[in-house]
């Protein structure tokens, strides 16, 4: 693909990989608001940026599946069961298994919560598997910037991920409290492993990080499984005419990675929220 | 790699998504899916107790199929103890028919002999009456003599 890029002059290898993994930022810059011309504006952006294109492809993905179930759901029928709503019952059966398979306690939003993390996540990775050049070049046709940065793939964006993990987390927190109360969630941080008020220090010391990380892995296994992909593809895709072999075989290896690291995440999310409502900890 | 706010618009996105996903989509396809498992449990209750129905009809129709039996067996046979009455029956009103009709022949039979036998004799007692006109040469009074005469034809 990288013979094809006659508009877009790429210095070297080291660029055409660079450039695509780089973001379409929005943000303030020099004074100004407006798109980042370099990953280096885009990172001094700071804090309040927005990667636009991850962001767009992520609700443009979400919007799609969601209006889908929606329209499937309103034709449900308890007869014979077409192809598409087989579809839905099957995944929706498949969500129903897993949580209850990890998930003791009542609450109704865990199964839906399942269904929407996996089904997004899933989408978001198959983005992988669209030729790394040719939803970038779109944009570029679009905009008629023929340098624009555009990342297509969401979950190669560490926000991205990390928004799940975020979301996740606070919602471990909001069930912790309103299960075991305030008193009940510190308890667990002060009183465990070793239920003696004078190792409370400890017991924090042991808690706190292993607390912490969920989010943090949770976010970072999803993205360096993904960046990973994503950057063998840019490499097979320079490879010229020999990459259509190889990305195929690389292609066929990562659907396993597309929904395995959705599996995943959905499971840790039940996994998570199942210890959240678990009162003996 | 540098984070910024996109973290924050993909939280509440994952958020509201979520919500939407229980309040919206995900009641319905329970309900469907919990319709369908009754449906098939009562399918499948429906279907056990078809065959149980199906084993009693076979029963009761095994023993009716007996019951048929027996009773076409005893028809029969009381249509044959008929038919031999029947006949026996024939046979007697026959030979009582043939013997009546004997017995009415005989007696017209005896009927006419004695009825030729009767006239017989009148015409002896004439013809005797004649021969004695003759042998007596002379009239005698009829009348008188009717009682000789016929006391004389009783005697033949």
């Amino acid at each position: 693909m990288a013979e094809a890029h006659s508009e877009v002059a790429y210095a070297s290898s080291t660029e055409y990989v660079s450039h695509h993994l780089g973001f379409l930022t929005y943000g303030k810059v020099d004074g100004h608001w407006g798109f980042a011309h370099s990953p280096e504006e885009a990172a001094q952006m700071g804090f309040w940026a927005l990667n636009v294109d991850t962001m767009l492809i992520s609700l443009l993905l979400g919007i799609g599946f969601m209006a889908f179930y929606f329209l499937v759901s309103r034709k449900m029928t308890a007869g014979v069961p077409g192809p598409v709503q087989n579809f839905i019952e099957l995944l929706a059966e498949f969500v129903i298994e897993s949580v209850e398979g990890a998930f003791f306690a009542k609450n109704k939003f865990i199964a839906p919560l399942a269904l929407t993390t996996f089904s997004w996540i899933f989408l978001m990775n198959t983005m992988d598997l669209v030729p790394v050049d040719w939803i970038p070049m779109f944009a570029q046709l679009v905009t008629g910037d023929s340098h624009l940065y555009f990342k297509a793939v969401p979950t190669t964006d560490i926000n991205i991920t990390l928004g799940f993990a975020v979301a996740v987390f606070l919602m471990v927190i909001y069930y912790s409290i309103k299960i075991k109360g305030v008193g009940g969630f510190a308890g667990g941080f002060l009183m465990y492993p070793f239920p003696k008020w004078y190792l409370a220090p400890l017991n924090l010391l042991i808690e706190l990080p292993g607390f912490l990380a969920k989010p943090v892995s949770l976010a970072l296994r999803l993205y360096g499984n993904m960046f990973a992909g994503e950057v063998i593809f840019l490499v097979i895709a320079l490879l010229g005419y020999y990459q259509l072999p190889l990305h195929f075989a690389w292609a066929v290896f990562h659907i396993l990675v597309i929904a395995l690291q959705a599996y995943l995440f959905m499971m840790l999310t039940i996994v998570y929220l199942n210890q959240a409502h678990q009162v003996d900890h | 790699m540098n984070l910024n706010a996109t973290f924050v618009g993909q939280s509440i996105a994952f958020v509201i998504f979520a919500y939407f996903c229980m309040k919206v989509v995900w009641p319905p396809v329970v309900a469907v899916l919990e319709e369908r498992r009754k449906k098939i449990i009562d399918g499948l209750a429906a279907a056990e107790r078809a065959q149980l129905d199906l084993a009693a009809a076979q029963t009761k129709a095994g023993e009716d199929k007996e019951i048929a039996k027996r009773e076409a067996a005893e028809i029969l046979d009381q249509a044959k103890r008929r038919a031999n009455q029947i006949i026996e029956e024939a046979k007697d009103q026959a030979r009582a028919e043939g013997e009546r009709q004997l017995a009415a022949a005989s007696a017209e039979i005896e009927q006419q002999a004695n009825r030729a036998k009767e006239a017989l004799r009148e015409q002896v007692a004439l013809i005797a009456i004649a021969g004695a006109e003759k042998i007596l040469m002379k009239s005698i009074d009829q009348a008188a003599n009717e009682e000789l005469l016929k006391g004389l034809a009783a005697e033949l």
